[in-house]
């Protein structure tokens, strides 16, 4: 986080000295704050000041690149602790586990089913991130072959789990040009699986067995070592404290630009719970708060999907909202007989609409207008859902093709538009519908036997 | 050198509100001085509670699961107050969807009748909420009030185009009114004040946000709530009450909790599917400040009642 003027001058010797040509310290602090000056211009700044103003530069939590190539995955730099503070920017990696132990066949199955998993979700696609392979024979050749299987058979990023340095050098040669993420660092191997990580220029996860100021010592060794990307785990595994855990990282981060925690935290959630069913709750809490990597024990479709839109629900950009594509949209199976809605492309009132005509019973067509993404009185007050809009998208759109009436809803919030509409429209006639979705259920019952 | 826990100073508290008496079982919500589960900064002496959300006739177009997983108590709303007890219900909340003029536009006295059937089946709280068609609200709520004068019951919705008639009678008969603006923090604000200007005491209120469901717009949802959680935290007094979020209605009426033909093979299967559909749109409210979860599948209910208990630290 960087620092302001006063911030930054509270550092500076306070000799006004002008050796940094500026006229006082505080004038030289002013312009260093806006970027415009090295701080090396001072030459009496004293280290301490140094290390100060160099950690402020930094973002409070580290960028941390998983894998290599399309399918790598960036997590980390983010900036705020509340989404609607700004927006929450890279979305928590989701892993799922295969141990070393598994059958050859399971464990291809599983990589299979997972490197093809994708469903679409308002217009995105959205997919699994990798794997997290385990050393659970706690055999080095083991572990190193089901690495290799798994590499051949994915283009996913992976972690390699596992606490005995050689076991993870044996992996990582296996693994060479993947940059896969090393998990991990203990009180006990540090040194050593720092030295593997500089060699193979592999982030490094730290973990801790001893809570917030076990994961600092350990994060102080492999910094020291010069390991620079670094994600951790601060060994809490159930609800509550993994909660504190991670709400109190993202603080210190934050708040305290704390560097030594200044670094995306990995989950296992499946370590904290009995069911797969619990495993997708407390990961829906991670992703929620404050994961970076998220690994799972289970894989199915049902849990995984839920926990996928979670994830799109709660990284998208509060202030840039979810749009759907502009176009005709069903709900049901209509026929050229259904009745034609229409409202904005803001992917909430889609929604609702939607909901509520699904609700309703019957199937209709909706015409969705290009809005930018607001909402029907937002939209109609900024000129962007007018009569002109909603014509143009009606020919352009091809809907007069699929139905033989030619009758369109419009939101009651619009109720205005229905006289231009009507010039713009010849031919059609234009209805006002409820003013809020909710009403469309009552409405259309009314409504469209009648017409 | 052991990390130093930074902690937030808050001045303001959740104001607690209690739902039953009048010689029937209470049930306290709010009270906290810390965000969700943060214990290590405040107090949270009430924990985020369980309501079941039941209907007042026979469910009509609700997901198939949802109805296998009640059986035949659906036919009678107390024998489907009683199980819901049984399943561990705090609360037992009962929609009168009966009273719809789409449905049976039932009146007055049929909503008295299943107030008192409610109250004679079950000890819990209650909360009512009407067909949400603002005449007929009027109509039924006030009714139900007049017949549970004095036993704390909780009757919603009041919006800011129709409260004055509920929160009157609330008033009258010792009720709590829930108020319920569209997911914005300063309508929900103001709405607590309209409210309290008839002359409701703040502590008799609880706000029902608007529940966006999981990929239906919950983000807004949340992060509205986390907005008034923070607000009365940071003191303001008119965003302090408890807040309640209906997550199985909304939760259950998704094509996700729905449907099993013809959706893509990655949704996989139906009843696992909409049961977490259900979990992660509570438990996510929950993180953002939920102290009522109304739910409607009983495993649901069980989750999120372990979740409560684990995230409380016991
Ligand atoms: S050189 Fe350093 S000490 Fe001297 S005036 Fe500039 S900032 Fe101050």
């Amino acid at each position: 986080m960087a620092l302001t003027g006063l911030e930054i001058y509270k550092l500076l010797p306070k000799t006004n000295c002008k050796k940094c040509g500026f006229p006082t310290c505080l004038a030289f602090a002013m312009k260093l704050s806006q970027k415009g000056i090295e701080l090396s211009a001072c030459p009496d700044v004293s280290d301490a000041a140094k290390a100060a103003l160099e950690a402020a530069s930094q973002p409070p939590v580290r960028l941390i690149t998983v894998g290599a190539g399309d399918k790598a995955f960036s997590v980390g730099n983010e900036v705020v602790l509340f989404r609607h503070e700004k927006t929450f920017y890279n979305e928590p990696g989701l892993l799922v586990t295969i141990k070393d132990t598994d059958s050859a066949d399971s464990a291809a199955k599983l990589v299979s089913d997972v490197s093809a998993y994708a469903v679409e979700r308002v217009g995105k696609d959205l997919t699994l991130n990798g794997f997290a392979i385990k050393n659970a024979s706690g055999d080095k050749a083991t572990f190193a072959a089901c690495v290799a299987a798994v590499a051949t058979k994915t283009v996913l990023p992976l972690a390699l789990l596992s606490t005995d340095p050689g076991a993870m050098e044996a992996a990582l040669a296996k693994a060479d040009g993947r940059n896969p993420l090393i998990y991990g660092a203990t009180k006990d191997n540090a040194a050593k699986m720092a030295e593997l990580a500089l060699k193979h220029k592999c982030p490094l996860a730290v973990i801790s067995t001893d809570g917030l100021d076990g994961l600092v010592e350990i994060v102080e060794i492999v910094t020291k070592a010069g390991v620079q990307d670094i994600v951790i785990d601060p060994g809490a595994r159930g609800f509550a404290d993994s909660l504190a855990a991670l709400v109190q990282i993202r603080r210190l981060a934050l708040k305290k630009n704390f560097r030594p925690l200044g670094y995306p935290v990995i989950t296992f959630p499946g370590e904290g719970t009995n069911s797969p069913q619990e495993e997708a709750v407390l990961a829906g809490q991670h992703i929620a708060k404050y994961a970076g990597i998220v690994v799972l024990d289970h894989f199915s479709p049902e849990t995984v999907y839920p926990l996928l839109t979670l994830r799109q629900n709660i990284y998208t950009d509060p202030q840039k909202p979810l749009q759907m594509a502009p176009g005709i949209y069903t709900v049901g199976d209509p026929t050229d007989n259904s009745p034609l809605y229409t409202t904005t492309n803001f992917s909430l009132t889609y929604f609702s609409v939607m909901g509520e005509v699904e609700a309703s019973g019957v199937p209709s067509w909706i015409l969705i207008c290009d809005s930018e993404g607001l909402s029907v009185l937002t939209a109609w007050a900024a000129g962007k859902f007018d009569s002109e809009k909603i014509a143009k998208t009606v020919k352009s759109s091809g809907i007069e093709d699929k139905i033989k009436h030619r009758k369109i809803i419009i939101p009651g919030y619009v109720a205005v538009l229905m006289g231009e509409l009507e010039d713009e429209l010849p031919g059609w006639n234009i209805m006002v519908g409820p003013k809020d979705a909710v009403d469309i259920s009552g409405y259309i019952k009314k409504v469209w036997t009648n017409n | 050198m052991p990390v130093e826990i930074p902690t937030e100073k808050w001045t303001g508290k959740i104001r607690e509100v209690t739902l039953g008496g009048g010689g029937r079982k209470t049930v306290t919500v709010g009270g906290e001085t810390a965000l969700p589960f943060l214990h290590f900064e405040g107090s949270i002496p009430n924990r985020p509670v369980v309501a079941v959300q039941i209907l007042d006739c026979r469910p009509d177009g609700w997901s198939e699961p949802l109805v296998r997983a009640w059986g035949d108590v659906v036919n009678d709303p107390a024998a489907w107050a009683k199980k819901a007890v049984e399943l561990g219900a705090d609360i037992v909340f009962c929609t009168l969807a009966s009273a719809h003029p789409e449905n049976q536009n039932t009146g007055a006295a049929e909503a008295q009748t299943t107030a008192k059937k409610l109250l004679d089946a079950v000890d819990v709280p209650l909360i009512f909420y009407g067909p949400e068609v603002s005449d007929k609200d009027n109509e039924v709520l006030v009714a139900v009030s007049d017949a549970t004068s004095g036993l704390g019951m909780a009757l919603g919705v009041c919006e800011e185009k129709n409260y004055r008639t509920i929160v009157a009678s609330c008033l009258a008969n010792g009720h709590v009114a829930v108020g319920r603006a569209p997911i914005e923090i300063n309508m929900q604000k103001q709405l607590n004040i309209l409210m309290c200007d008839l002359g409701i005491k703040p502590d008799r209120i609880l706000m029902d946000p608007t529940t966006g469901a999981l990929g239906y717009g919950l983000e807004y949802t949340y992060s509205v709530m986390e907005r008034l959680r923070l607000a009365a935290l940071g003191g303001d007094s008119m965003t302090s009450m408890p807040m309640l979020c209906t997550v199985g209605h909304e939760a259950w009426r998704q094509k996700e909790a729905k449907s099993s033909d013809g959706v893509p093979e990655a949704w996989g299967s139906l009843e696992e599917r909409g049961i977490l559909w259900e979990e992660l749109t509570a438990t996510t409210l929950m993180s953002a400040g939920a102290d009522i979860v109304v739910l409607r599948h009983p495993r649901t209910v069980e989750m999120v009642k372990s979740t409560i208990k684990k995230l409380m630290g016991s």
